[in-house]
């Protein structure tokens, strides 16, 4: 392995070209952690770095990701009428959910890594393992029928205004995976609706048209029709009102009970509704979350204290009762929406949440707050939490700031308690001295 | 779970409840399941206190214990934290710290003393920071001196001189960069003969012990926090702090260096004693007995620390006895500097032996060696090194906050351990996702606390490259300060003077922050930016 390792980097393109070398130089610590060695300072290392801890959230996600993609061919087909049972046509779903997300998996790391490349190059320094995470977030959180250049383009302006503008990874005042996403929602807002359903395969074609399959029908069917399993039919038709309402849209109109005659807390907290990738699935979000704090990965503060803020703000709001919305009782809150994927995954970016132990409680309090003001009393659209983390996030570093700023005038104190007797010199003792030292 | 049988009976109990949470999840109703669950929360509670209660019952009643303390399945809060503090210890002297990591490592010294029989020793004007890089040399390459006789002092600060460890023959007067003083290296004689004190009294005048001490060359062994500079003999410390136990990995057992020299670590407080108006504090180990030496030492106030390194770091001590700030300082000394000290004024000789503790898995046995200050390395290692070990490197003192030396180094004037350490410069293949070989970290991602007490063979590997700050909070989960490290590291880059002041760079030195380097994840050089932060202050004065 040794001698594989060390011909690989006799092969790293030189310095002069810097493209080429900055890629070839992260693949090659992608695949060997670099033998470099301690110099000054400490002289033994934790075995952890940045690459272990990025790679950690993104395995964290994994289970949000199979289900996510299983669940955009299940709602395609249910919204069709057929195969409605969870399990049913499961190699159909699982091919149509892959043909979905397999794009939007490509395209947002190809357009997010390759910025990163070019720039690292540009800077003279190693690709920063930043990206990974963003990358393997945005897909989870964008609707499955985005067409890849608005795609394209969110990813071009978060990382290049969000970011590298900023100086890179570790840098961001604004988390990258938001800004794509809060991108396309003020921009193309016809693509990214809050109280509309997001049913994967609709969206070009008109109404009552069935929809078709193109190469996927060839591609897969004769595999199918091999191991007599569902074949992909182009020949259904919709079902009416698959364009539903989402829950939260529902709560707005009819409070709890709208909610639950269409779906049941079950469906929501097993995730099997129509919704964004990665947020559906509380269970498997729960997962996660056991996962990320007992590893230590993302912030347990920021995660309960959004929990707490949320939990906190849905009381206020079922004493205060004045619209069907507000009547929901706090805990149902939970299971709508991405509240629970937005503590695990977004509020806990340490980049641009808060940094001081204190003000990680602050924050994710307020996120929790301010997120459930928006969702329940924003007449536009239902849902808060991308807008709350992102101003937050502006609101991170006055947080730290003020925590700080105690840190500093605790110590003032400190000092000024103590310091009743502060034995020093007189004036006359440090002459004498002085002058017994030169003679 | 001390009782396997108990804990998957439990489980059984919990099945149904989660079979009828289920059934009631159906008909759509989530506040039933939220009172279900607590119910059976409660259930498990009640149990697993029941349970305990008659375990403890059955331990007395067999006779195996009288309180039944130990024996029931849910730990107290007596045996989570304040299990067996030292004999005779009360609880409101010790200073209990949470945060820390114990970087457990391989090559333990064995309490057993090698005679090392040195040749040359030197001593290096480098070690004592904010020194000038050309001190005056007072003996010619040639001259031979007398342990204790003056060597060199620094032309800005001529009252504190440094002394020869050895007697002998000055054989080379090394230069560094510049024309500097790198080291004056003696060829010692077979007999050391010392230069003999007359000794003032500890009840007179302060300032004519202070002239003794100077002019004796024990100054150096006393440091001035904050800076961690030789002190200024013409102020007075509010305090002077001593640590007895060194909580770095490999370091040495103090308890055992001071066997035999408890008198002169004694006559050494004592005179700590008459140089400040305040309290000589000597900070013990809240987590085991200590040596009699200590324990039972007169004169000075005993503080207790339990907790992980950097417990034992003089500078934790420090921050919550007695806080320093640019205005108020404090001293320290190191327990072999306060043996050095006392036995000035029992004998009047300036007497410089070192016990140091050679460590390091690559070494046949590693054990303390008995030697002066200024040991060289290659007699301190000699025939150790174990014939199979690669590349090695060797660092004057412990792994996180020691210098790196060559063979033909000398050891460091204020350190007690010699560390040895594979050379890390492999690669690795996907070594940052799959690690094969286990490795220290404080990351939850590795299985290390399901191992407890295992003893890792470390090497240099920096296991990841420099980037820039991205993860938060861990370094404070590392540092029994209440301090904000990362806050302060980004101060210092920024030059922020009013910060890094408010921050409390003062209240810190390398070795403290040395474990927050190890622990970071972006692989910042922590100790270096500090360093470069309390040099910038001490230039502003």
């Amino acid at each position: 392995m040794k001698k594989v390792a060390e011909f690989l980097e006799s092969k790293m393109p030189p310095k002069d070209k810097p493209i080429l070398h900055t890629a070839y130089d992260a693949f090659f610590t992608f695949a060997f952690a670099p033998k470099s060695t301690t110099q000054n300072g400490v002289h033994v290392r934790d075995g952890m770095d940045l690459k272990r801890l990025m790679v950690h959230v993104v395995i964290g996600l994994q289970l949000l990701y199979l289900f996510g993609t299983y669940n955009i061919g299940h709602q395609h087909f249910v919204a069709l009428g057929e195969y409605t049972g969870f399990f049913e046509g499961l190699n159909l779903k699982l091919a149509y959910g892959l043909i979905k997300m397999i794009p939007l998996f490509i395209v947002a790391n190809a357009v997010g890594l390759g910025i990163e490349f070019w720039y690292a190059a540009k800077r003279g320094h190693a690709v920063e393992e930043g990206y990974l995470v963003t990358g393997a977030l945005i897909p989870l959180i964008m609707p499955p029928d985005l067409p890849m250049w608005i795609l394209a383009l969110s990813i071009v302006f978060a990382v290049i205004i969000g970011k590298e503008a900023f100086g890179g990874t570790g840098m961001n005042v604004f988390n990258i995976a938001l800004l794509a996403r809060v991108f396309v929602f003020f921009a193309y807002p016809t693509t990214i609706s809050g109280d509309q359903v997001w049913v994967a395969g609709f969206d070009e074609i008109a109404a009552g048209a069935a929809p078709t399959y193109g190469w996927a029908e060839g591609a897969f069917n004769s595999l199918f029709e091999s191991l007599s399993w569902p074949t992909f039919n182009s020949a259904s038709s919709i079902v009416d009102g698959y364009t539903g309402a989402t829950p939260l849209g529902l709560a707005y109109e009819g409070g709890w009970s709208a909610v639950t005659d269409v779906y049941s807390s079950q469906q929501m907290l097993w995730g099997s509704i129509p919704g964004s990738v990665g947020e559906s699935n509380k269970i498997f979000i729960l997962i996660g979350l056991a996962f990320l704090t007992i590893t230590g990965i993302a912030s347990w503060r920021i995660i309960f204290s959004v929990i707490a803020g949320a939990a906190v703000m849905g009381l206020a709001l079922n004493a205060w009762g004045a619209t069907p919305f507000m009547e929901v009782a706090w805990y149902n809150h939970f299971l709508m929406g991405s509240l629970l994927f937005a503590a695990v995954y977004m509020a806990t970016d340490p980049v641009t949440a808060s940094q001081t132990s204190t003000g990680k409680y602050i924050y994710g309090f307020l996120i929790g707050a301010v997120g459930l003001i928006v969702r329940v009393l924003n007449p536009a659209y239902p849902e808060g939490w991308m807008l709350a983390i992102l101003f937050m996030n502006a609101f991170a570093p006055l947080i730290d700031h003020y925590v700080v700023e105690a840190n500093m005038k605790r110590r003032m104190k400190r000092l000024k308690n103590r310091s009743t007797s502060l034995p020093t010199l007189t004036e006359a003792e440090v002459q004498s001295t002085a002058e017994a030292a030169t003679a | 779970m001390r009782n396997p049988r108990l804990f998957s009976s439990l489980l059984l109990l919990l099945l149904p409840a989660l079979g009828y949470a289920q059934s009631v999840a159906s008909g759509s109703d989530l506040t039933q399941i939220v009172i279900t669950s607590l119910v059976v929360l409660f259930l498990i509670i009640i149990v697993m206190l029941v349970a305990n209660s008659f375990l403890k019952v059955e331990a007395q009643s067999m006779g195996v214990s009288k309180t039944g303390e130990g024996f029931g399945i849910i730990p107290s809060m007596d045996q989570l934290f304040a299990k067996n503090l030292p004999r005779g210890v009360d609880k409101k002297d010790v200073h209990f710290l949470r945060q820390g990591f114990n970087l457990s490592l391989q090559g333990e010294p064995a309490k057993r003393v090698n005679p090392v029989a040195g040749k040359t020793y030197a001593i290096k004007p480098t070690n004592f920071i904010g020194m000038s890089p050309i001190p005056k040399v007072v003996p010619a390459v040639g001259d031979t001196v007398q342990a204790g006789d003056i060597l060199f002092f620094d032309k800005k600060n001529p009252q504190v001189k440094f002394v020869a460890p050895v007697s002998g023959e000055v054989i080379e007067i090394n230069r560094g960069e510049k024309r500097s003083i790198a080291s004056i290296v003696i060829l010692a004689d077979k007999e050391i003969s010392h230069k003999k004190h007359t000794t003032p009294s500890l009840t007179g005048d302060r300032q004519a012990i202070v002239d003794f001490m100077l002019e004796a060359g024990v100054w150096p062994m006393l440091r001035q926090r904050p800076y961690n500079v030789v002190a200024n003999p013409s102020q007075a410390p509010k305090s002077i702090f001593v640590s007895t136990f060194d909580s770095a990995p490999l370091a040495p057992d103090l308890g055992f260096v001071v066997q035999g020299r408890e008198a002169a670590f004694q006559k050494g407080l004592d005179v700590l004693n008459a140089l400040t108006p305040g309290d000589v504090n000597l900070g013990l180990n809240g987590k085991a007995n200590s040596a009699k030496a200590f324990s039972q030492a007169q004169g000075v106030k005993k503080h207790y620390f339990r907790g992980q390194h950097p417990a034992g770091n003089v500078g934790i001590h420090i921050h919550h006895v007695d806080p320093v700030s640019a205005a108020q300082v404090v001293w320290t000394a190191g327990v072999q500097d306060v043996i050095t000290i006392g036995q000035l004024f029992l004998d009047g000789t300036f007497d410089a032996t070192r016990y140091i503790a050679v460590t390091g898995a690559e070494l046949k046995n590693p054990a303390y060696a008995k030697t002066f200050i200024g040991a060289k390395v290659s007699d301190l290692l000699e025939d150790q090194v174990k014939s199979d070990a690669g590349d090695i490197r060797i660092i004057s003192g412990d792994v996180l906050s020691g210098e790196k030396v060559s063979a033909d180094d000398y050891m460091n004037f204020y350190d007690d351990q010699l560390t040895e350490l594979e050379e890390g410069d492999y690669y690795e293949l996907f070594g940052w996702l799959l690690p094969i070989a286990p490795r220290p970290s404080t990351s939850g991602t590795f299985p290390n606390k399901l191992f407890g007490d295992y003893k890792f063979k470390a090497d240099t590997n920096s296991h990841g490259e420099k980037r820039a700050f991205v993860l938060t909070g861990h370094y404070e989960k590392v540092l029994p300060m209440d301090v904000l490290p990362q806050e302060l590291m980004k101060a210092i880059m920024a030059n922020d003077f009013e910060r890094m002041e408010g921050l409390g760079i003062y209240e810190l030195v390398e070795e403290d922050v040395a474990i927050c380097e190890f622990t970071c994840v972006s692989k910042q050089p922590l100790q270096s930016i500090l360093r470069e932060g309390l040099d910038v202050m001490r230039e502003q004065g």
